[in-house]
């Protein structure tokens, strides 16, 4: 299953920008009070180049640990995670997460929180023709010189996806990034989500608890267990974009994802 | 709340417009300080007071300037608007000055060398001036000195307190020993130990500051969300950057609180180190001119120590306004 989700719709073109991904055995705990909590429980994985591959699973499963450990914010107790065969020991902006929470720096304008990685990696030449770029990628071009309490949440939330897109990263982490947008904005984010990465061609990890979302967006959903996460099911989306959610396959993978998921359909 | 935040933040003018004016209101004004001009000048006094005239003859003249300038004051621009919103407190400053120069000068209700009446006030500014000025001067500079090597201090202290677990384990325990004493505890001490007065009193003024600013810029730092760190790491921030980028910035708004509370703490050290050490300033004016009995060379110090104190905090609050402009529902000063 995993090789026919490498095959692409011929309208896709070449993606060659995204990196592969590979996670091997990784065991990690949280320390609560002195007792360990296990979160993940020898996970393996492997993401091919450019390719988008949802995690769903229960809340509090350690998906979003996952993707922390990836973008290398904290280093995993035991096991592997190489990104393109080089081990991670710490965050890159190549890699890159997109929070729950948009987290912009309130302080600073738009487009100056956009900059901001092209700031701190001290990139001096057209930092501000670099962001607007990224801004106009998301459809926020006249809102540059707003501070962040300005904007909507879905607004907020594309600026968070412009603040990553500016470093060109070859692997995005998406970390439940629409989970709390009302549910109009939701659906014109994902639609935006899917166009960017068509355009930029990036490794698309996205952590989600919407079992619709992952299917109208990725092209291989992984359903991980309840704490410590494990992989239960690694199912291949084979339907060309832009899907639709009443598409019978769709539903069909839906119920099926569901059943494993332990809920009623 | 968010109402009383609405109405703090407008504009005095637009408020002035928002309220239903009285017709009335210039011509009032203008009444009470043409009845002030007229008391002081025609009733008979009890004492001897050479500016009463002079003090009538402003009255006067405020007086004769209001109705034109009132009814003008739609085409005057900000000063105009200005004179509109403050036209009411105009009227009641008349009548309490009326009142004081009844009280006093003319029917001596008040004990007379302790309470002079305006006029005698108004001498003291017109002619003791350049002593009262040099004060202004000689505060400012002993207060600056010490406020800013203070603010500095704790500024920095604060921001490696909240940064640094190895800093804080040896800075915390000192801070908590030594912070809460008042600066002013120090004063005997701080005068033997210095080689001059003035070392002494920046010293005890920039302790004043120095711990609120350090309190609170530790507490503004450590307090910073954890995520904007990992927005920044992953963005590949060096810890430098983390730190004047990131939790700088965003422990600001309780910086600046800490400068203020500093700034209070600073103005109370100021006058009492001037009083009994340093031969120069407000507070030494104050002292001498009580040594004197010159009670209104007193009461004109602490008109300009008031005026002085306010226009210092209204500078911070501006500073912090254009520094903190992307905050929302600040408090107005």
């Amino acid at each position: 299953m995993v090789a026919a989700t490498l095959e692409r719709p011929a309208a896709t073109p070449p993606r060659t920008a995204g990196s592969r991904l590979s996670v091997e055995a990784v065991s990690h705990a949280f320390d609560i009070r002195g007792a360990a909590l296990p979160v993940l429980d020898r996970l393996s994985l492997d993401v091919a180049p450019g390719d988008f591959v949802a995690l769903l699973g229960p809340s509090g499963c350690g998906k979003s640990t996952l993707l922390r450990l990836v973008a290398g914010l904290e280093p995993p107790d035991a096991g592997r995670i190489t990104v393109d065969g080089t081990r991670v020991t710490g965050p890159d902006p190549s890699r890159l997460l997109v929070f729950q929470d948009p987290t912009l720096y309130p302080w600073r304008t738009v487009r100056g929180n956009v900059a901001l990685g092209l700031e701190a990696r001290g990139v001096r030449g057209e930092r501000t023709a670099r962001a607007d770029a990224a801004l106009r990628l998301v459809g926020l071009e006249g809102f540059a010189d707003v501070f962040p309490h300005q904007l909507s949440g879905g607004m907020a939330q594309r600026a968070a996806l412009a603040r990553a897109l500016v470093n060109e990263p070859r692997l995005l982490l998406l970390d439940e990034p629409l989970g709390k947008l009302d549910a109009l904005t939701r659906l014109a984010l994902q639609a935006e989500i899917l166009r960017l990465w068509q355009e930029t061609r990036f490794t698309a990890l996205l952590v989600t608890h919407d079992v619709e979302e992952a299917l109208v967006l990725a092209r291989r959903v992984i359903v991980l267990s309840d704490r410590p996460a494990a992989i239960r099911a690694d199912i291949g989306v084979e339907r060309p974009y832009p899907r639709h959610r009443d598409d019978p396959e769709l539903i069909r993978l839906r119920r099926e994802i569901l059943g494993i998921l332990g809920q009623p359909t | 709340m968010a109402g009383l935040t609405a109405l703090a933040s407008a504009p005095p003018h637009a408020a002035a417009r928002r309220l239903p004016r009285p017709p009335l209101r210039g011509p009032a004004a203008a009444a009470a300080w043409l009845l002030l001009a007229g008391a002081t000048y025609a009733l008979p006094e009890d004492g001897d007071f050479p500016y009463t005239a002079a003090f009538a003859a402003g009255a006067l003249g405020l007086g004769l300037a209001l109705p034109p300038a009132s009814a003008f004051s739609g085409h005057l621009g900000r000063a105009g608007a200005a004179l509109a919103h403050w036209t009411p407190w105009l009227t009641l400053a008349a009548l309490a000055l009326l009142a004081w120069e009844l009280v006093t000068a003319k029917f001596a209700l008040l004990p007379m060398p302790f309470f002079p009446p305006p006029q005698a006030i108004l001498e003291v500014f017109w002619e003791d001036w350049p002593k009262l000025g040099g004060s202004i001067l000689a505060s400012l500079k002993l207060l600056a000195g010490g406020y800013l090597i203070g603010a500095g201090l704790g500024f920095g202290l604060g921001v490696a307190i909240g940064w640094s677990k190895a800093v804080g384990y040896w800075a915390h325990p000192v801070l908590r020993f030594v912070g809460p004493l008042p600066a002013t505890a120090w004063l005997p001490l701080a005068f033997f130990v210095f080689p001059s007065s003035w070392s002494a009193s920046t010293f005890l003024i920039a302790l004043a500051t120095g711990f609120p600013v350090t309190v609170l810029t530790w507490s503004g730092v450590a307090g910073v969300n954890k995520a904007y760190f990992d927005v920044a790491r992953t963005l590949g921030a060096s810890p430098g950057f983390l730190i004047l980028r990131v939790a700088v910035p965003a422990a600001l708004p309780h910086v600046f609180v800490g400068l203020f509370m500093g700034l209070g703490g600073s103005f109370a050290v100021l006058v009492v180190a001037e009083m009994l050490g340093v031969k120069s300033g407000l507070g030494w004016y104050l002292q001498w001119a009580q040594g004197w009995a010159a009670y209104a060379n007193m009461y004109a110090a602490l008109i300009v120590m008031a005026l002085m104190c306010s226009g210092l905090i209204t500078l911070l609050f501006r500073l912090r306004d254009r520094v903190l402009s992307w905050q929302k529902g600040l408090v107005q000063w």
